[in-house]
């Protein structure tokens, strides 16, 4: 009989770098879009779980939340908002909505785009270091238990950098709870836990209701 | 904890959030073994102080941690405390003298210490030249505590190229950062809840440390700490609080170092106090770590009002006794509040008062941003979170 292959967690260390790249309004913005790497895309789309303060009614990537409270330009904050960076399909693809988002509302704008009221926008990438948490697990109980111990880096190491950067399929723990675990109804479950719940910590509570309700079936 | 007890990691549970101390000691068996250097050229001060904890936490988790120190002839500090001014963007004169004593000194201290470990961390202006006779092996980080956004271009200019031999350079906010053609990375400082300035303290303690300081507690405390220097507008936190006198029963706290001769805003704060009972202008005494912990944690609202300022880690200290803060933007003091969630940002004295008005008609208001704010700081500016910052330095710099 083979063994199941056990899920090894792991977290991650992240270190911000600030790249030589800033923006005064939307129109240097959409200029520097053009030019700095994708991993900067990712650090101010999806990567802002790791370094934003929890706030329901931020919007959700840096790019919104600046034209939004610096720039103060709503309707360019609320389109922006609307690009979703977990549906996009790659960064690239993040950063052509974004570039056509903002070249859009600059052709409909009629005068200079408004400058900022406050901070200019700093483009940065994430640097992220892997580190073994010390957890893992072989069946659907020691998962559940696991991850409600793990750092929560591990969320977004397992989750957000996985399927959104580095391309693991739909993410760790759907692939291993559908291919090594053979539950593919519930690697969909957790494959369609939608990232903008706004925190890690609250991605961790939705996967935990998913995988307590799946063990509490499974025992029924 | 008794104050002056040894900390260890293990101390850090209580106050860090879930699964820190843990995480951080996955963490150190990754790196057990690597060699990090601090070099400084103090063992005193505020970056000293953090740094010591620093450096025995690393020690603790398995990364042999060491800190050396430069020396430096008599007029060897007086060069370094004119660059560092001049950094900092207070004009001086720097001579050729002047920047060949800073090299020149460097150079002698990479002679005389021992430099060889995995990652080097020259921490500040003084000991930059220590670079300049690198070898091959080890990496080497700038860490930079000063703002150099209006550092004097000429001496700029000259200091940059030694900068540059460096492998990356550290900066506490990005608005710090000067442009290089090396990686930069942000780390924000950060403070220690067991140190004296931040440990939980008794009523009793609290109480006995007010009546020492003679203020009393019967009414709402407004608390600005900082020194009595014009670019720290105390003068503007009076002009706000009388403001607010005019509907609320309030006391203002204004507390800082006894000013250098010839210090500016003191004697108008003194004078100001003295037709004002409910005006306290208190002169610290050296080291006021426990007279601090006692004002903030005494304080209703924390303010800070500076004009112009470093990162000013007065607000998570305050934010960590669950005060909320009322700021100006800055230095660093916007990036460590959550603004309408842990405190307000303002730009006028009308703004202060307004917003102190505001929280003190709302005593809920106060409860809820100030726990708020203490959750901000235990996820954001724990000393935890720095020795995550420099570990991750360590292992993406060293591999």
């Amino acid at each position: 009989m083979s063994e199941t292959q056990p899920f090894v967690f792991l977290g991650c260390l992240d270190l911000n770098e600030l790249l030589p790249h800033e923006a005064h309004d939307a129109r240097e913005l959409v200029q520097q879009l053009e030019k700095v790497p994708v991993e900067s895309i990712f650090c101010h789309t999806s990567a802002a779980l790791l370094h934003r303060p929890v706030l329901a009614e931020a919007y959700p990537n840096d790019f919104s939340l600046w034209v939004g409270t610096e720039v103060r330009d709503v309707r360019l904050a609320e389109r922006l908002a609307a690009v979703d960076a977990f549906h996009a399909g790659s960064m690239e693809r993040v950063r052509e909505e974004l570039i056509a988002t903002i070249s859009d509302h600059l052709q409909h704008l009629g005068t200079a785009p408004p400058r900022t009221q406050g901070k200019r926008f700093r483009f940065y990438q994430v640097h992220l270091v892997p580190v073994p948490t010390g957890h893992q697990a072989r069946t659907l109980t020691e998962f559940r238990d696991a991850l409600a111990e793990v750092d929560v880096s591990a969320l977004f190491y397992h989750t957000i950098e996985a399927r959104y950067r580095a391309g693991r399929g739909r993410g760790d723990f759907a692939e291993w709870v559908g291919g090594v675990l053979a539950r593919p109804d519930l690697a969909d479950r957790l494959a369609h836990i939608d990232p903008h719940a706004g925190s890690l910590e609250r991605i961790r509570d939705r996967h935990l209701s998913v995988l307590s309700d799946a063990i509490a079936g499974e025992a029924a | 904890m008794a104050p002056g007890a040894l900390v260890k990691l293990d101390d850090y549970r209580q106050v860090a959030p879930r699964g820190t101390v843990d995480f951080l000691m996955r963490i150190g068996e990754r790196l057990r073994g690597k060699r990090l250097l601090h070099v400084s050229a103090s063992r005193y001060g505020a970056l000293a102080e953090s740094l010591g904890r620093v450096v025995a936490i690393l020690n603790d988790l398995g990364v042999d941690t060491t800190w050396e120190i430069t020396i430096g002839t008599a007029d060897f500090d007086q060069v370094s405390r004119a660059v560092t001014k001049a950094l900092g963007g207070t004009e001086q004169v720097i001579t050729e003298g002047m920047l060949a004593r800073l090299r020149e000194t460097g150079i002698d201290n990479a002679r005389r210490l021992s430099l060889d470990a995995d990652l080097v961390m020259v921490h500040d202006a003084a000991p930059v030249g220590l670079v300049e006779p690198r070898g091959e092996t080890g990496r080497w980080v700038w860490r930079c505590h000063q703002d150099l956004s209006s550092a004097q271009p000429q001496l700029w200019n000259a200091l940059r190229p030694l900068v540059q031999r460096y492998d990356a350079a550290v900066f506490s906010l990005a608005r710090f950062a000067a442009p290089l053609s090396i990686p930069r990375f942000i780390v924000y400082p950060a403070i220690d809840p067991l140190s004296e300035r931040n440990r939980e303290m008794s009523r009793s303690e609290q109480a006995q440390q007010m009546d020492r300081l003679r203020v009393p507690r019967d009414k709402p405390i407004l608390l600005q700490v900082g020194p009595f220097e014009r670019q720290h507008d105390p003068a503007g936190v009076i002009n706000a609080y009388r403001l607010v006198k005019r509907h609320h029963d309030v006391r203002l706290v204004l507390a800082g170092p006894p000013p250098a001769p010839g210090g500016d805003a003191l004697g108008d704060l003194q004078e100001a106090a003295s037709h004002d009972p409910d005006i306290s202008v208190i002169l610290l005494p050296p080291d006021p770590q426990t007279e601090l912990n006692a004002l903030e944690r005494a304080a209703t609202i924390a303010i800070q009002k500076p004009l112009k300022a470093d990162f000013t880690l007065e607000v998570a200290t305050a934010m960590w006794k669950g005060k909320p803060v009322i700021g100006t933007i800055a230095g660093g003091i916007p990036f460590q509040m959550v603004v309408n969630v842990t405190g307000y940002t303002v730009e006028t004295v009308e703004g202060a008062a307004f917003r102190i008005r505001q929280l003190l008609s709302n005593p809920e208001l106060i409860g809820r941003m100030g726990a708020a704010g203490r959750e901000h700081v235990r996820r954001n500016f724990l000393v935890t979170r720095h020795l995550s910052d420099y570990l991750a330095l360590l292992a993406h710099l060293t591999g």
